[in-house]
């Protein structure tokens, strides 16, 4: 049963049958907006980027984005990276795979982060959604769509992190401005 | 993909079964009312509430629950109903809240029979409200719809029936919430209308009759609770109230505590009450579903292995054209796992040590702790929640490692000479290949964590650099202190071994050796060689040997390469040997002057492209009186060492790997025959 998210929710990932989950798809997926002709056009597509970035007690160990697919652990990994969006047409564009068994035992919190490469803010963006998926059985566990875009060129989107025996999703959905992950530490920094 | 309905919209369905989850997180009461066309609800046995949970094709819980599973079957829904409303509603007589303002927002989705979602919605910006129609099916033309609700009621639940047209909404309403608030919901509710009762005891009657072919089954089951219940559907009132007897209410706790396993909903269609058509009994449709099998939830995945545990690892599991290329991924496929769960297990240890470290530092900051015993308390807090993590981790690599030894128990003996250890059986039934292999062994990797595990090393056939065989010096190994000479002899050994698996694993004749031993030094380790008579010619000596082979070789790249440009590789010249190459090389620099050098730095540069493969035997340091001048060279030849040593990276993280040669077991006798087999071979292709 897929939940929809709003801002500051969290869900647990635990199954009704008590199991926990193995493995999950965290999808990003958007279109950019309309445009009416190609001739005279200076836009550019726009380049969204999924990254996630691994956290061992409050201090980041790993990133996992279009540079670095897979963490080097091999439990997180990113699908490629999408430059223009809407391929799927509400199927993700970027995908990053989650083996949360795998995960190494120190690391608690995994936050996902979209980025506008390209510079466009999400005025420019439509539809962006992100969503975490059983990848087990392709169940849509959770959804967070992005309300109204702004002035800005990156969002928190969520986070998984340790709770217990399990683990929990929590949407952050908070803006912040920068063209990689890397500009984003600050702003992570504080939703842990 | 599922719709998100907002509130009004609507969306088509085109399954009959459906099942509606409904999660609220506080305990509700979950129902349906059937209404016909203007959505008039004709009386309470339209209702399908926990006092009377299954009617009509739709089943709900009988009692209140967070979690809701209601199944509908439209096709078994009165040809009358038009609409069906699916309400919420917050028990009274609880302590539970009273308005619908003050818990989550209760989400309800729709999904197929077969489990697939096929809209959702969830019902927010409800306020005092105390019942609510959360979602409405409809008939439109024939076709079903969904369409979300959301219509609260501040009365609550008696509002909400009378708003249906429910003249006794009220006493209903009462009933509801008491059958709910009991869970057992017959003796109250049923005794006035009751048709659904008999339905109800059928179907849960149904849940533990195996073998339930027909609908009149469950009957002989039931056995004296109701033994009067007759096949006609217009049951006489006489049995409703049999059935509405503690007998009945047993089964019912299996739907009651249904939530994960709904009762079966598609029970007996005869058994339906008076409100519907209701087919016969007996020329009723014959119920294929299994008893107890419940068509609600979805198939659990196909578990791929029982509980985590990893399924038992097979030879050549990976993706491939051949058994050799799944071999080849398969290892490499290990390769990639050891790394990286190293590398967690690394990562993990190190934020332990930092942590600790922090730990340290805090608790040796605090004068106060200094002067008490809580710092010593802390600190020994601090390490043990080091070991404690660092254990964790351990035993996830200990997991891992014990998966990968099993793997590679299986694939070790599945393996081709090509990348076969020389102490494999494989290689005493070593017959000439027809094909030239994809890949070769030249060793084995592991990691200081992950002996006795290794990963055989594989690399892409033809060569694409060439290898360097180190017989430098290294450091000291099992506290033996091997003197030059030594050292030389067994680098020597390791290029013999590598020299002999390469003729070995290519077709005969596709593959020749050529042997620069320009001093002699080599010719104890080269006996193998020399004395099978693979090699065409004897090993060069002196610097004349030298130039003269490198001068051979050189002419046969440049002819090929020649021929190769201009797209005529049948005009070579008759005297040059279109099989691959490997020129050994020992001692290397020993015996070269300038020219020769730079003849060498060229086969090696544009020799792989061609086919000839260049293998120096050499410590780095004899060279030096050259310079820089060699540093290329150095840096484009793969270095292999004839001792283990840590020099060689992974692809995926750079640890530091141990390479261990693949040699031949002391006293084995083994190269000797596959190196005659090759011979015999190549003599008889002629």
């Amino acid at each position: 049963m897929s939940v929809n998210l709003s801002k500051g929710q969290a869900i647990s990932l635990e199954k009704k049958d008590g199991a926990t989950l193995s493995a999950v798809r965290m999808g990003l997926g958007w279109q950019a907006a309309k445009r009416r002709g190609l001739f005279g056009s200076r836009t550019r597509e726009i380049d969204l980027d999924a990254s996630a970035v691994l956290f061992a007690g409050g201090q980041p160990t790993d990133v996992v984005f279009f540079r670095h697919l897979v963490s080097d652990d091999g439990s997180v990994r990113h699908t490629g990276d999408n430059l223009v969006g809407g391929v799927g047409q509400g199927g993700d564009d970027e995908a990053i795979l989650v083996d949360l068994q795998r995960v190494p035992v120190h690391i608690d919190q995994i936050v996902f982060t979209v980025n506008s490469f390209t510079g466009q803010t999400f005025q420019e963006v439509q539809n962006a959604f992100c969503r975490l998926v059983d990848e087990t059985n392709g169940q849509e566990l959770a959804r967070y769509t992005l309300a109204g875009g702004g002035e800005y060129t990156a969002q928190i989107m969520a986070k998984v992190h340790r709770a217990g025996s399990g683990w929990t999703m929590t949407a952050i959905g908070a803006p912040a401005n920068g063209r990689t992950f890397q500009d984003l530490m600050p702003a992570i920094l504080p939703h842990l | 993909m599922a719709a998100e309905l907002v509130r009004g919209q609507n969306h088509p369905l085109s399954h009959v079964r459906l099942e509606i989850r409904i999660s609220a997180g506080v305990p509700v009461l979950a129902g349906a009312t059937l209404g016909d066309e203007q959505g008039m609800v004709h009386g309470r046995q339209w209702v399908v509430h926990p006092g009377a949970p299954v009617a009509h094709g739709v089943e709900a819980a009988p009692q209140a629950a967070p979690e809701h599973r209601l199944t509908v079957d439209l096709a078994a829904l009165p040809e009358a109903v038009h609409r069906l409303d699916v309400f919420l509603a917050l028990p009274t007589g609880t302590a539970g809240p009273l308005r619908f303002g003050a818990v989550p927002a209760p989400h309800t989705a729709v999904y197929s029979s077969e489990g697939t979602e096929i809209a959702c919605f969830t019902l927010t910006g409800l306020d005092t409200e105390s019942a609510v129609i959360a979602l409405e099916l409809y008939r439109r033309q024939g076709a079903w719809k969904i369409r979300a609700m959301g219509q609260g009621y501040d009365g609550g639940l008696p509002a909400l029936l009378a708003d249906q047209g429910l003249r006794d909404a009220d006493d209903l309403a009462t009933a509801v919430h008491e059958a709910a608030a009991r869970g057992l919901p017959h003796a109250t509710s049923a005794p006035a209308t009751s048709e659904p009762s008999p339905r109800t005891a059928a179907a849960s009657a149904a849940q533990p009759a195996p073998g339930r072919q027909v609908p009149s089954a469950p009957h002989a089951s039931q056995g004296a609770s109701a033994p009067d219940l007759p096949a006609a559907p217009r049951t006489p009132s006489a049995s409703q109230t049999a059935s509405a007897t503690p007998a009945a209410s047993t089964p019912h706790e299996t739907s009651a505590s249904g939530q994960t396993e709904p009762a079966h909903p598609y029970g007996p269609p005869g058994a339906d009450g008076d409100g519907g058509p209701g087919l016969p009994h007996s020329g009723g449709p014959v119920d294929y579903t299994h008893p107890r099998r419940t068509p609600s939830p979805p198939p659990p995945p196909a578990p791929t292995a029982a509980d985590g545990q990893p399924a038992r690892p097979v030879a050549g599991d990976a993706v491939g054209w051949s058994m050799e290329e799944r071999l080849y991924n398969q290892i490499w496929g290990m390769f990639e796992d050891l790394a990286r769960t190293t590398a967690a297990y690394r990562s993990a240890v190190q934020f332990a040590d930092s942590r600790l470290e922090q730990e340290l530092d805090q608790a040796l900051a605090d004068p106060r702790a200094r002067l008490s015993g809580a710092g010593d308390a802390a600190r020994e807090a601090a390490h043990d929640r080091r070991i404690q993590l660092t254990d964790q981790a351990r035993a996830a690599l200990d997991r891992d490692l014990a998966q990968l030894t099993d793997e590679a128990e299986v694939v070790e003996p599945a393996l081709p000479p090509a990348y076969a250890r020389w102490d494999n059986p494989v290689w005493h039934a070593y017959r000439a290949p027809d094909e030239e292999p994809m890949a070769l062994r030249l060793g084995d990797l592991h990691l200081p964590e992950s002996a006795p595990l290794s990963i055989p090393l594989l690399v892409r056939l033809p060569l694409e650099r060439g290898l360097w065989i180190d017989s430098g010096p290294v450091a000291a190994v099992d506290d033996r202190v091997l003197d030059s000479a030594e050292l030389r002899h067994l680098a020597m050994e390791a290029a013999v071994a590598l020299a002999a698996r390469l003729l070995a694993v290519h077709p005969p004749g596709a593959f020749a050796v050529q042997v620069v031993d320009p001093a002699g030094a080599g010719a104890r380790a080269l006996l193998p060689l020399t004395q099978s008579g693979v090699l065409a010619t004897p090993p060069a000596a002196g610097a004349a040997g030298v130039s003269q082979t490198l001068e051979r070789l050189t002419r046969r790249v440049d002819l090929v390469q020649m021929a190769v440009r201009g797209g005529a590789a049948e005009a070579l010249p008759a005297d040059v040997d279109t099989a691959q190459q490997l020129l050994i090389v020992n001692d290397f620099p020993h015996g070269f002057d300038e020219r020769a050098v730079t003849r060498l730095r060229y086969l090696a540069d544009e020799g792989p492209a061609v086919g000839v493969h260049l293998m120096l035997v050499a410590d780095r340091a004899d060279a030096a009186a050259f310079g820089p001048l060699l540093d290329p060279l150095w840096r484009s030849l793969l270095r292999l060492t004839p001792l283990p040593d840590d020099h060689l990276a992974d692809p995926w993280i750079g640890h530091a790997w141990t390479y261990e040669p693949s040699l031949v077991p002391a006293g084995s006798r083994i190269l000797q025959e596959v190196l005659a087999e090759v011979v015999n071979a190549r003599a008889k292709r002629g």
